[in-house]
C-alpha cells in the first residue's frame, strides 16, 4: 500500500492515503526510497520519521508501506560487524558507496552469500519451545553462537541436519512445514521475552580500581556516567569495552565524534580481550552514528543495539552494553517530538522522556533465558550521558538516575588536574554494594568490604579537615592530621587515579586491587602509630615504602601482591 | 534547458524575518535553491526549508527588505546549494556565500560541489596520528594540536583569541621525518598549510587584523578566504562555513592538501542559526538556542578528518567567543561536546599581560596520545605533561590557599609549589610571539620538573627521570629577547 507526501519538514513527512498502516511500521520514503518509520497517524495521514537526509524530496513523492516494523537482523556474523543506526554494514556501504554515505541505500545487515558450518545439539524429533537451542555455529574462535527456536514458536522438529549453510537456507524444520534458518529477525522497539529476572549478586568486573571497589556494579545492572565534556565519558566507556569481564561487547557510538570512532575502529582489532587473548573486536558489535549522521537513525540506533544485546543474553552470555551516549538519543528524540509540534516539558524534552528512558534501562538484567533448560545470561547497561554544562539537574540525568542502579558521576575539577577516570566520589554511588559483597569476600577477601569502609571514611575524613586547612594552613593541624592528609593524598592519586595508557595499569585485577588498597591502608596505621612512638613526621614522609606504595600500581599483579604482603608484615613488625 | 521553461510563481503569501512563505509551489524539493525576484527587479537567493501542501517556506539568503507579498516573484532553479571549484580557488577571496570580492572573475569549475556535504562513512576515516607543531608551548607540550583535528579556541570578548589563532596561523608546520614510514608515500606536502579562512559576522577591523597577518606571513597564495562581516547579511552565515568547508574538502580529498581551517566566530554563526529557528516559531531549547543546534554544529564540526587512501587533511581551528567567558553557555558547551577538546584563554592571564594566555586547566586535546611520543615527539613527551598539569594543579590549589593564611602558612614543599605555578606561567606560558621548537618545549618543561625533588615526580617512569632529570637545559628560556 502506498501514499503520498503532503509535508516535508527536516527528517519528518507526513504522507496521506496510509490508513491501513500500522504505527513503527517501516516505509520507504520518495524515489529513491528513502528509509523512514510511521510515528504518528491521523485520519489519513501518516507522520514518518526518516533515516536519512531528505534535501530533494518532492511532495506527491510515493511512500511505501513494507507492512513490518522497522526490524534488526539477528545470526552468525553480527560479532566484529560495523552498523549504522539502522543496522545497515558500514564496511559494505562504504565498498559499495565510497567514503561519504549516501542515502537510499538499503543493504542487509548480514551477509546472504557467506555459509556457516551447523551442528545440531538435538535430535528430530524432539519437542522444542522457544528459546531451545537446536544447534551452534562456531562464529569466532572463542564464541559460539547459539541457534535458538524464535520466541513464541513451539512444535515438534522434524528434520535437522548439521551442514554449510547461509543464513537463509533451512537447517530443519518445526512442524513439519515451518524452516528454521540462521536468521532471525526482531522489531527494534519490543523486548526480548525471558523466563526469569534473577537478583544482581554477580559483580560486573571492570578492571577499574575506584569502580570495582568504591562503586562496583552488578552484573545484569545499569550505571549512568554523566560528565561535562572533557570529564573522560568515552574513554571510560572504552576503556570499559577493552577491559570489562564480560562474552560479548555492544558499542554503540551515538550522535559522538567521527575521530574517535576511528580509534575504535583501529584500536580493538589489534587489542586482545584479557580473558581469552582474541582480537576484542571478535567479541564486539559497533553501532555507530555519528554526529552528523542522520538524526532518526540516531534515535535508533540505541535500540538496534540493545536488541542484538538481548539476542545474545538469550544464548547464555554476559553482554555489556555501552551507549555514548544518552544525551544524543534523548535530543534526537526532542527533535523529533518538536517537529511533530508535541507539547514540551522541561527543557524542551517530550514529556514522555522518563518513560523512554525507563523503557530502555529496563532491558537490561541477569536472568533465566527462555527454554527448557537453566541457561543464565545478562545484559549490564553502561550509559554516558553528556549534561549540557555538566548541569545534573538536567531532565536526561535526572531522569536516568531514578531508574539506574548506579551513578560514576564525572567531575570536571578532577578533570582539570588530569585525575582519571575523574570520578567524584562524594557524588557517586551504587545501589548493588550489599548484595555484592557476598561475592566479593567469596572470591577475592573475607574484608573486602571493610576495605571500602575504611576507605569512603577516609575520603569524607581528609575532605573535613580540608576544610579546616583551606583556612588555618597546613602548619596549624596535628602531626596525626597531617599524616592522615598526607596518604589520603597518595591513595587518590596512587589508587583512584589510573592510567589507560600504561600497559600494567590499564586494567587491575581484583586481587591487585585489594592488595594496594590494603598496603595503602595499613600504611596509615603504621604512619599513626609510629608518630605516636615518637618518630618524627618528615621521616615518615620520605620513607622508602611510601615512594613504593606510590609506584606499586605499574608493578605487574603478582609482584605488586607479594610486595604488598612484605610490606604488611615489615610494617606491623616494625611496629610491635 | 530546464532553465527555460522555469515557472515563476508570484503566490508569496506572508514574510517574516528572513522567511518568505509562497503558495502552491508544490514542484520544488526540499533544500533546492530559488531565485527571488524583488518588486523592483533585484535577484535575491533563497533555499527551501520546509514543504507542505498549504505553502512552502524559503530561507532568504539576504535581506527582505524590499519584497512584499504582492510584486515577488519566486523561481526555482532544480538544484541545491553548490560550488564551483579549480585550484584556481587558492590566494581569492569570496564573499560569505562564494562570490568573488577581489574583482577577479568567477571560478571556472574543474567541479562542482553540493555544499551540505554527506557525512563521512566512519570505516572510510583515517586515525588522526601526525602531530602539527604550533610553536606554542602550552599547545605543543601539553594540549598537542593532531592532523584532522578538530579545536576551538574558547575565548572572551577582548581576550586575544585572533592573536593567537594568528600565530598559530604563522608558525603552524608539520616536521619533516615526523610522519610513520608507512604513510610517507601518501603525505607528500611537509609544506605550510593551506589556510581556509571563514569569517562569520567579525567586524572590518577583525578581518582586516587577519587579512594583513596572512599577507605578513606569506601564506596568502595558499589561502582561500571567505568574508561575511557583521554588516553583511546575517543568514548568510549559515552558509559561510559551508562554502568554505566545501572548498577545503575539495582542497584536501581531491588535490591532497593539508588544510587548516579557521571559522570566526561560531558564536556569530549560532546567533544566526537562533534568529532564523525564531522566525520559523519553533520550540526554543536552552536560551532559545533550537534545539538541533548540536546537530548543525555538528554537520560543521565533523567536516574535519583525514580518509583512509587519500592525502589531505581538514584540521578546524574555530574560534568562540563565550557569552560572558560562560563556559556553560550553549554556544561553548555544544561546541565543546563535538570538538577533540578545546584551547580556552583566560582573562587572568591576559590582565597579567601574559600572552598567549592560555589556561592549561580547562584545555584539553583528545587526539593528543595518537600524535606523541616516540619516533613522533618524543618518548617522555606524555610524561612531561602529566605531571606538569599535576604540579601546576597543585600550585594552583596553593596559591588560592596562600590567598587566605599568607605564604608565612604554608609548608616548605607547598612554597616551592608556589613559585612553581607563578614561574610557569612567566616564563612557560607567557612565550609571547616566539616560536618554540618541540624539543625546545619540553626541555623547559623538565627545567619546571626540577624545581620537584625527583621523588615527587610520580607520573613520570624512572628510567626518564634518570636520563632528563637535572639534565643542563640547552636553552635557557628567550623569553622577553628578541628571537
Amino acid at each position: 500500500m502506498s501514499g503520498t507526501i503532503v509535508k516535508i519538514s527536516g527528517p519528518t513527512v507526513v504522507a496521506r492515503g496510509m490508513e491501513q498502516v500500522r504505527m513503527f511500521n517501516r516505509v520507504a520514503v520518495g524515489r529513491t526510497g528513502l528509509l523512514g518509520e510511521v510515528i504518528r497517524l491521523r485520519g489519513p495521514e501518516a507522520t514518518i520519521q526518516v533515516y536519512e537526509d531528505t534535501t530533494g524530496l518532492r511532495l506527491d513523492e510515493e511512500v511505501t508501506d513494507a507492512a513490518e516494523p522497522l526490524h534488526v537482523e539477528l545470526g552468525p556474523g553480527l560479532l566484529g560487524a560495523i552498523f549504522d543506526g539502522v543496522q545497515r554494514p558500514l564496511n559494505l556501504l562504504a565498498t559499495q558507496r565510497g567514503d561519504w554515505i549516501g542515502r537510499g541505500v538499503l543493504l542487509p545487515a548480514l551477509s546472504r552469500v557467506r555459509r556457516w558450518t551447523f551442528t545440531p545439539t538435538v535430535r528430530p524429533g524432539t519437542a522444542v519451545v522457544g528459546g531451545t537451542c537446536v544447534g551452534v555455529v562456531q562464529e569466532t574462535p572463542k564464541v559460539e553462537h547459539r541457534i535458538l527456536i524464535p520466541p513464541g514458536i513451539s512444535g515438534t522438529l522434524g528434520k535437522i541436519q548439521a551442514g554449510s549453510y547461509t543464513i537463509e537456507e533451512p537447517i530443519g524444520w518445526l512442524n513439519g512445514d515451518r524452516p528454521l534458518t540462521l536468521l532471525q529477525r526482531w522489531p527494534v522497539r519490543r523486548p526480548r521475552p525471558v523466563a526469569e529476572r534473577l537478583p544482581p549478586i554477580v559483580p560486573f568486573i571492570t578492571g577499574q580500581r575506584v569502580f570495582d571497589m568504591l562503586f562496583p556494579i552488578a552484573s545484569g545492572g545499569t550505571v549512568i556516567v554523566p560528565g561535562g565534556f572533557g570529564t573522560g565519558k568515552t574513554v571510560v566507556e572504552q576503556t570499559l569495552a577493552k577491559y570489562a569481564r564480560a562474552d560479548i561487547i555492544i558499542y554503540v557510538g551515538c550522535g559522538e565524534r567521527g575521530n574517535e570512532m576511528t580509534e575504535v575502529l583501529t584500536d580493538f582489532p589489534q587489542l586482545k580481550d584479557p580473558t581469552t587473548g582474541m582480537p576484542l573486536m571478535e567479541r564486539t558489535i559497533l553501532v555507530i552514528n555519528t554526529s552528523n549522521m542522520p538524526v532518526a537513525a540516531r534515535e535508533t540506533s540505541i535500540y538496534t543495539g540493545i536488541t542484538m544485546a538481548e539476542y545474545y543474553r538469550d544464548m547464555g552470555y554476559a553482554v555489556a552494553f555501552m551507549a555514548d551516549s544518552t544525551s544524543r538519543w534523548a535530543e534526537a528524540t526532542r527533535e523529533i517530538s518538536a517537529r511533530l509540534e508535541e507539547m514540551p516539558g522541561e527543557e524542551g524534552y517530550p514529556t514522555y522522556l522518563a518513560t523512554k528512558l525507563a523503557g530502555f534501562y529496563e532491558r537490561s538484567g541477569r536472568v533465566r533465558c527462555l527454554g527448557e533448560t537453566d541457561r543464565e545470561g545478562s545484559v549490564t547497561i553502561v550509559s554516558a550521558i553528556s549534561p549540557p554544562g555538566g548541569d545534573f539537574s538536567e531532565p536526561v540525568t535526572q531522569g536516568s538516575m531514578q531508574i539506574a542502579g548506579g551513578l560514576w558521576a564525572l567531575d570536571s575539577d578532577l578533570a582539570h588536574r588530569r585525575h582519571f577516570p575523574a570520578i567524584n566520589w562524594k557524588r557517586s554511588f551504587s545501589l548493588y554494594t550489599q548484595s555484592l559483597d557476598p561475592w566479593f569476600q567469596a572470591q577475592v577477601a573475607p574484608d573486602w568490604p571493610q576495605l571500602r569502609i575504611e576507605l569512603a571514611a577516609l575520603l569524607q575524613k581528609e575532605e573535613e579537615l580540608q576544610e579546616i586547612v583551606q583556612l588555618v594552613g597546613i602548619d596549624a593541624v596535628q602531626d596525626q592530621e597531617r599524616i592522615l592528609l598526607e596518604i589520603s593524598r597518595l591513595i587518590r592519586e596512587e589508587y583512584l587515579r589510573q592510567n589507560v595508557y600504561s600497559d600494567v595499569d590499564a586494567a587491575c585485577p581484583l586481587a591487585k586491587q585489594y592488595w594496594m588498597l590494603k598496603a595503602q591502608l595499613r600504611f596509615l596505621e603504621y604512619c599513626q602509630g609510629m608518630l605516636k612512638n615518637g618518630h618524627p613526621i618528615e621521616q615518615l614522609l620520605a620513607s622508602s615504602l611510601r615512594s613504593e606504595l606510590e609506584r606499586m600500581k605499574e608493578t605487574p599483579p603478582d609482584g605488586c601482591i607479594q610486595q604488598a604482603q612484605v610490606m604488611i608484615e615489615k610494617m606491623q613488625q616494625e611496629l610491635r | 534547458m530546464d532553465d527555460l521553461i522555469t515557472r515563476e510563481y508570484r503566490s508569496v503569501s506572508g514574510i517574516a524575518g528572513p522567511l518568505l512563505f509562497v503558495e502552491r509551489l508544490k514542484q520544488a524539493s526540499l533544500g533546492e535553491r530559488v531565485e527571488i525576484m524583488a518588486p523592483n527587479g533585484e535577484a535575491r537567493r533563497g533555499q527551501v526549508i520546509e514543504l507542505s501542501e498549504q505553502h512552502a517556506v524559503i530561507q532568504v539568503l539576504e535581506e527582505t527588505t524590499g519584497l512584499g507579498v504582492t510584486g515577488t516573484r519566486v523561481r526555482l532553479t532544480e538544484s541545491a546549494a553548490t560550488m564551483d571549484l579549480s585550484p584556481d580557488l587558492l590566494g581569492r577571496r569570496f564573499s560569505g556565500v562564494a562570490v568573488p570580492l577581489d574583482g577577479l572573475p568567477p571560478i571556472i569549475p574543474d567541479v562542482r560541489m553540493d555544499i551540505i556535504g554527506q557525512p563521512m562513512n566512519p570505516v572510510s576515516r583515517d586515525k588522526p596520528s601526525h602531530f602539527i607543531q604550533t610553536g606554542i608551548s602550552t599547545i605543543d607540550a601539553l594540549n598537542t594540536l593532531v592532523r584532522g583535528q578538530k579545536l576551538p579556541i574558547f575565548s572572551g570578548a577582548g581576550l586575544p583569541a585572533k592573536e593567537v589563532a594568528a600565530q598559530i596561523v604563522r608558525q603552524a608546520k608539520v616536521r619533516e621525518g615526523d610522519s610513520p614510514p608507512s604513510s610517507r608515500g601518501l603525505s607528500p606536502s611537509h609544506g605550510p598549510f593551506t589556510i581556509v579562512f571563514a569569517a562569520m559576522g567579525i567586524t572590518f577591523r577583525e578581518a582586516s587584523f587577519f587579512l594583513s597577518e596572512f599577507d605578513r606571513g606569506g601564506v596568502m597564495e595558499h589561502a582561500v578566504l571567505f568574508l561575511n562581516l557583521a554588516d553583511d547579511p546575517t543568514i548568510e552565515r549559515l552558509l559561510t562555513p559551508r562554502y568554505a568547508l566545501t572548498a577545503a574538502e575539495y582542497l584536501a580529498f581531491t588535490l591532497g592538501r593539508q588544510v587548516l581551517v579557521i571559522l570566526t566566530d561560531m558564536a556569530a554563526y549560532c546567533e544566526a542559526l537562533r534568529q532564523i529557528a525564531t522566525a520559523r516559531e519553533e520550540i526554543p531549547g536552552r536560551r532559545g538556542y533550537p534545539g538541533y543546534m548540536y546537530s548543525d554544529l555538528a554537520s560543521i564540526y565533523e567536516r574535519a578528518g583525514r580518509i583512509k587512501g587519500r592525502a589531505g587533511s581538514i584540521t578546524q581551528l574555530p574560534i568562540v567567543t563565550m557569552p560572558d567567558d560562560d563556559m556553560t553557555h550553549p554556544i561553548p558547551d555544544l561546541t565543546g561536546y563535538i570538538t577533540e577538546g578545546q584551547i580556552v584563554l583566560s582573562r587572568e592571564l591576559h590582565r597579567k599581560g601574559i600572552f598567549p594566555p592560555i589556561d592549561v586547566l580547562p584545555c584539553l586535546s583528545r587526539l593528543m596520545n595518537l600524535g606523541i611520543g616516540p619516533g613522533k615527539t618524543r618518548e617522555d613527551h606524555r610524561s612531561v605533561a602529566d605531571q606538569l598539569y599535576a604540579f601546576y594543579a597543585h600550585g594552583r590549589d596553593i596559591r588560592r590557599l596562600a590567598a587566605i593564611v599568607g605564604e608565612d602558612g604554608l609548608s616548605e614543599a607547598d612554597r616551592l609549589f608556589l613559585k612553581f605555578s607563578q614561574d610557569f606561567e612567566q616564563d612557560f606560558v607567557n612565550q609571547g610571539s616566539q616560536n618554540r621548537e618541540m624539543e625546545e618545549t619540553l626541555d623547559l618543561g623538565w627545567k619546571f620538573l626540577g624545581y620537584q625533588p625527583k621523588e615527587r615526580l610520580t607520573r613520570v617512569k624512572p628510567e626518564l627521570i634518570e636520563k632528563y632529570y637535572g639534565q643542563d637545559v640547552k636553552r635557557e628560556p628567550l623569553n622577553g629577547k628578541p628571537d
